[in-house]
């Protein structure tokens, strides 16, 4: 019973390795190492997004605006490097991270400090983001070519055979192993969203760690508006529009409960690696782009059907025939 | 033992919530080494000191003294550092995760220069306070899956992982077996032993003689007196609790038993009670009795449609009934009021009238349009004959108070005229003037031929109202006694599984 | 306390609800900001007081106002839907799929209406029959309607719309009145009679304000649930039919992004997200707040993005107000 979390993860597994192998049936240059490197390069984003999106709804909360944070974010550091070509992109990386983060404190202090519903805040501040992508850039695009090379080239340069992209989420992942196993921190993030009631009798501020959660949610979106507009070598208004249902489907597939204090880091990678396999088998099997979207849509459906069975609730355990007899 | 000073104090201390005054000017002192029982009727405010004590609620007025100074509890962590722990009532845990956990949340073992979570010291030093405890529970196993006695184990467990000063029980021994409790008992007298000072709330005077050194009375909010607990007996207290002689309390009035109502049949749920037979006649009051957590409310709930997964049979005056939603139950004539006042009995932003009215809206308004004046009616029939206290019946019933909310619960149910009237812990949290109401109207309704039954964690309460009582433990209906065999002994042994 | 402690009055009839009550409340408040945003506006252009100009910005929220109105009563239900934008366009496909195969008008909007009404269903089931938050199945629905309406259209457009269908979305009632805006009065006025008036009405709140209450009183929590996004499904079917045939065409993208202004509708409106508090009366004066807000910005040339951060900030700033206020006045109390 223990570890039936485990296996679902084990199970969500198995289901990309499968399915991998089903696509490399068909087309068996899919199962090439650098072709899987690819794939998974190409989800790096996605998984950074959600493990930030992830402590946001461990919280029971929420967090629509990662998307729009990200184009905004990606809008100004590209502007900025094509005014000031000069400046080092890891200077832009932190620029963009210090703006995404402070664009997550203003979603968590307004849930926090005024209590506002975590989907109204982020509804609100999704379109007022986006809307500031436009002001800013007055709607035109900043191009490949109004890029630095160094902008562009960085994170797809690669070190020890992978590119820095790849290595930038693997970073990410194994500081959040950390953080959600090893830190006060992290775990009083599972502790608030399990029993907000019981974490305030023991000391846990809830509040606070929705808006610690927001912050870093922000921080993440931050550091991926850099990496997506030099991966796709531009920049405008509806860059990944639309991309934080991808990252809120990446959670619920890898398990994470949106009633809160549910969910692991491994887990949700894994979500983000199914989405991730099913964007890049697609035009390798032949299907139609216009697929994906209701691939993913019927995907999350299934998943929270899935994920309902295991939440269920257990009720008193009165009966000793009942009770899990350890010791 | 020598009266020195006391550890902790609180001076006119006062707090209210919207309809209520739950602590008026209260005083109590708790001293080192010494066990200081708080002794009061449900609803006399312990919780709420309890509560004002840990941190949780802010009082309005009022000076708390921590070692002769001044301190202000703002929060639940201020209330820990300075030693200031806690046993709730009710466990408020983390289901989801690990035991070791949830000793440890909030006040986590850290090792390293990088304060890393030290998972392997607090696992040692779980399974080691567990054992101390005599509690045989894996520190790794996640808590939704242990059983109401082991939760309140862990519960214990984390209060004795704190370096505690002052160590409060809030009625640790509700849902705790004998042997449970002996273990609390030496766990109290270590503690003592130590130099805590300890502050115990329980309903049991046996137990209370037998570990309180001193005792503190409150009486609807306010404190009524203090003094050591070899200087009075059970009638002393008594006396302070409710302020007047016991036998007044319980107004029973004999009523004439008729046919048979309602026949269960070997129900049972997977987890939560197994294989109850019983009946229940007509003017009769039928009581059931057990510790917290034994499984009557989990019984009541599956006879009145809430649980899924029951097994048995239900009968309804010698008709089967397939209850499967309270609406089922509701239409086969079998009522329920739920201790959760709050939380299941009343929609606490709609008015008096509209929650009298809410179960028969289609009866009253048959074309499905809002017939406000006889909804209005019908509550006016019920709520003045229960003697609701009200200005009026559009009155919101969050800004009544525990008394008159219940009052409301029983007349939405009266109005759909029942035949079995379900009441748990009926009288729970409300004051003396609304207690005898309910006791006395419960008389009244099986004069009328209703039948009730009653689940009460009160014995004077059952002994009192019912004509029989059916004793459950751990799930199981254990023992069933007749009025004219009600000892006090033998139900509670019973209800402890002895 | 004092209060409460009177003996009750003779209260054999029902009394009424004071005027200083109706006066302090939401409504009020929002029918004061459309008064001045009204003011504003006709100071700022000269040809805003224009009868057809004034009918003419109609058209911009009516299509979104037709689908607050249900969903104004979702919400006071406790649950959402995200999935409305996506219905509409699902419906406009099917709608655009029907016209191609030569039907006519009447058989167009069945389809439309018969799409959405679909659409609702599956959602309500996956609320209902799975216990799952409506939160998270309409975010997949979302994408999922969306999806089958992309698989369905490609890169296409349908446009082969009869003449008799414009009317639905172009045609005029009466002089300025538009047949939209007309049903829209006429629906509000239907939505207004089953929220407050009706036992179903009464059920809505009852189940917003305390599901669990509401359910150990005999209602069918579920059930009603079911019919409530069954008739968001038929209400977004309906809009999709008056913006469909007021486009007179089918693009996957239809209505993209609407969810977010009509659920800022039903929130300025003064429903809460939390459930159990809200009127049909407030969401109408939301709804034509809105409307010349972003009428009143389109005379000044605003950009649409740019009224998106309008909308957006107008959103919490309104739930925000309050709390603040409460905040200012500078008492601390415990949870």
């Amino acid at each position: 019973m223990k570890t039936m979390l485990q296996n679902r993860e084990i199970l969500l597994a198995v289901l990309i390795l499968v399915m991998i192998l089903l696509v490399g049936v068909i087309t068996p240059d899919f199962l090439l190492p650098s072709n899987l490197l690819a794939v998974y390069n190409d989800t790096s984003i996605l998984i950074i997004l959600a493990l930030g999106q992830m402590l946001v709804i461990l919280t029971r909360c929420i967090d629509l605006s990662v998307a729009a944070n990200l184009a905004l974010t990606g809008m100004v550091v590209a502007m900025l490097n094509s005014a000031y070509p000069a400046l080092p992109v890891p200077l832009l990386m932190g620029v963009g991270a210090l703006l995404g983060l402070l664009l997550g404190v203003v979603n968590g202090a307004l849930v926090w400090k005024l209590g506002i519903p975590a989907i109204v805040v982020t509804l609100g501040t999704m379109s007022i983001y986006r809307g500031l992508v436009f002001l800013l850039s007055d709607g035109a695009w900043v191009n490949a070519h109004e890029m630095s090379a160094s902008f562009v080239s960085i994170p797809r340069s690669t070190v020890l055979g992978l590119p820095v992209l790849a290595w930038v989420s693997v970073l990410v992942i194994v500081i959040m192993v950390h953080f959600t196993r090893q830190r006060r921190l992290g775990r009083e993030i599972y502790a608030a969203g399990n029993n907000p009631t019981a974490a305030f009798y023991t000391g846990i501020q809830v509040g606070r760690l929705q808006f610690v959660a927001f912050s870093i949610s922000g921080l993440l979106a931050g550091l991926c508006g850099y990496l997506w507009v030099s991966r796709y070598a531009v920049a405008y208004v509806d860059v990944a529009a639309g991309f934080e249902l991808q990252v809120i489907a990446a959670c619920v597939i890898g398990g994470v409960s949106i009633m809160g204090g549910i969910g692991t880091v491994q887990g949700c990678v894994l979500g983000a690696l199914f989405l991730g396999v099913i964007n890049n088998a697609l035009p390798v099997l032949g299907v139609s782009p216009f697929w994906q979207m209701a691939i993913s849509g019927a995907v999350i459906v299934i998943a929270v059907i899935a994920n309902s069975r295991a939440e269920r609730k257990v009720g008193r355990i009165i009966l000793k025939k009942a009770a899990l007899h350890a010791g | 033992m020598s009266d020195s000073n006391p550890m902790f104090s609180l001076r006119g201390v006062s707090k209210s919530f919207p309809g209520v005054k739950a602590l008026d000017q209260v005083q109590l002192d708790l001293y080192p080494g010494q066990v200081t029982a708080l002794i009061g009727e449900n609803g006399a405010g312990k919780s709420t000191l309890v509560k004002t004590m840990t941190g949780i609620y802010q009082p309005e007025a009022g000076e708390l003294r921590f070692r002769g100074e001044a301190v202000s509890l703002d929060t639940p962590e201020a209330a820990r550092q300075l030693g200031i722990t806690a046993i709730h009532q009710e466990t408020v845990l983390f289901d989801e995760l690990s035991v070791t956990e949830n000793i440890f949340a909030g006040h986590y073992l850290t090792k390293g220069r990088f304060k890393q979570l030290d998972w392997a010291g607090m696992d040692a030093r779980a399974r080691q306070i567990l054992q101390d405890i005599e509690a045989p529970i894996d520190p790794q196993t996640r808590l939704k899956y242990l059983s109401i006695g082991q939760r309140h184990m862990v519960a214990i467990a984390r209060a004795l992982s704190f370096d505690a000063q002052v160590v409060i029980l809030d009625e640790p021994t509700a849902a705790l077996s004998h042997h449970e409790i002996e273990e609390l008992y030496a766990i109290v007298r270590r503690l003592k032993e130590a130099g805590c000072a300890i502050m115990f709330i329980s309903h049991k005077f046996d137990e209370i003689f037998a570990i309180a050194d001193r005792y503190t009375v409150f009486r609807d909010g306010c404190y009524v007196g203090d003094g050591r607990i070899d200087e009075t007996d059970e009638a002393g207290l008594v006396t302070l609790m409710v302020g007047r002689t016991v036998e007044q309390v319980y107004p029973k009035a004999s009523a004439k038993i008729g046919d048979t109502v309602l026949q269960v049949k070997q129900l049972s749920h997977p987890t939560e009670f197994d294989d109850i037979s019983f009946e229940l006649r007509q003017g009769e009051i039928l009581g059931f009795y057990g510790l917290v957590g034994a499984g009557r409310t989990e019984l009541m709930q599956a006879l009145f449609g809430v649980s899924r997964g029951v097994q048995g049979t239900v009968e309804i005056g010698q008709e089967r009934v397939d209850i499967r939603s309270p609406a089922d139950a509701i239409k086969a004539g079998i009522v329920y009021v739920p201790e959760e006042r709050q939380a299941q009995g009343t929609v606490q932003e709609m008015s008096i009238f509209q929650n009298i009215s809410l179960p028969q809206l289609s009866q009253i308004n048959r074309s499905g349009w809002l017939n406000e004046e006889a909804e209005y009616a019908l509550a006016d029939t019920y709520a003045s004959r229960l003697q609701v206290k009200a200005p009026n019946w559009r009155e919101k019933v969050g800004n009544l108070s525990g008394g008159n909310q219940q009052k409301v619960v029983i007349g939405k149910w009266l109005a759909t005229q029942p035949r079995v009237i379900i009441l748990d812990e009926p009288t729970k949290g409300i004051d003396i003037g609304s207690k005898a109401a309910v006791h006395a109207f419960m008389s009244e309704l099986v004069q009328e031929g209703l039948a009730v039954i009653m689940v009460s964690s009160e014995l004077p309460e059952v002994m009192g109202m019912a004509d029989r009582i059916i004793i459950m433990h751990e799930g199981q209906a254990v023992s069933e006694v007749a009025r004219h065999e009600f000892s006090a002994e033998r139900i509670v042994s019973a209800a402890s599984g002895g | 306390m004092e209060k409460i402690m009177h003996k009750p009055m003779a209260t054999s009839g029902l009394p009424a609800i004071g005027l200083s009550r109706r006066l302090l409340s939401w409504e009020f408040f929002l029918l004061l900001m459309t008064a001045v945003v009204f003011g504003l506006n006709s100071l700022a252009s000269p040809y805003f007081l224009d009868p057809w100009n004034l009918s003419d910005a109609t058209f911009n929220f009516v299509e979104k106002a037709v689908v607050a109105l249900p969903l104004a009563m979702l919400i006071i239900c406790r649950e959402i839907d995200l999935s409305v934008a996506s219905i509409i366009a699902l419906a406009s496909a099917a709608m655009g799929f029907t016209a191609q195969a030569g039907a006519g008008t009447e058989l167009i909007v069945l389809a439309g209406l018969v799409t959405g009404l679909l659409c609702g269903l599956v959602n309500g089931l996956l609320v209902t029959r799975f216990e799952i938050p409506s939160i998270v199945v309409t975010i997949g629905t979302m994408s999922l309607f969306r999806g089958i309406t992309y698989i369905l259209l490609g890169d296409t457009v349908l446009k082969n719309y009869p003449e008799s269908f414009a009317y639905l979305g172009q045609g005029y009632v009466y002089w300025v009145f538009s047949f939209e805006f007309v049903l829209f009065g006429v629906l509000a006025l239907l939505f207004y009679g089953l929220l407050h008036r009706t036992n179903f009405g009464r059920r809505t709140y009852a189940i917003g304000n305390n599901p669990t209450a509401a359910f150990y009183s005999g209602i069918n929590v579920a059930r009603h649930r079911l019919i409530l996004f069954v008739l968001v499904g038929l209400i977004s079917g309906l809009a999709s039919v008056l913006l469909t045939s007021r486009l007179g065409s089918t693009r996957p993208t239809i209505a993209l992004g609407w969810e977010l202004s009509i659920i800022t509708m039903v929130v300025l409106g003064g429903v809460s997200i939390m459930g159990g508090a809200g009127t049909i009366l407030g969401v109408v004066i939301a709804v034509f707040l809105m409307g010349l807000v972003t009428f009143g910005l389109g005379l000044l040339n605003v950009p649409g993005i740019v009224m998106s951060i309008i909308i957006g900030a107008m959103l919490i700033g309104v739930i925000a107000t309050p709390v603040l206020l409460i905040k200012f006045k500078g008492r601390k109390s415990a949870p």
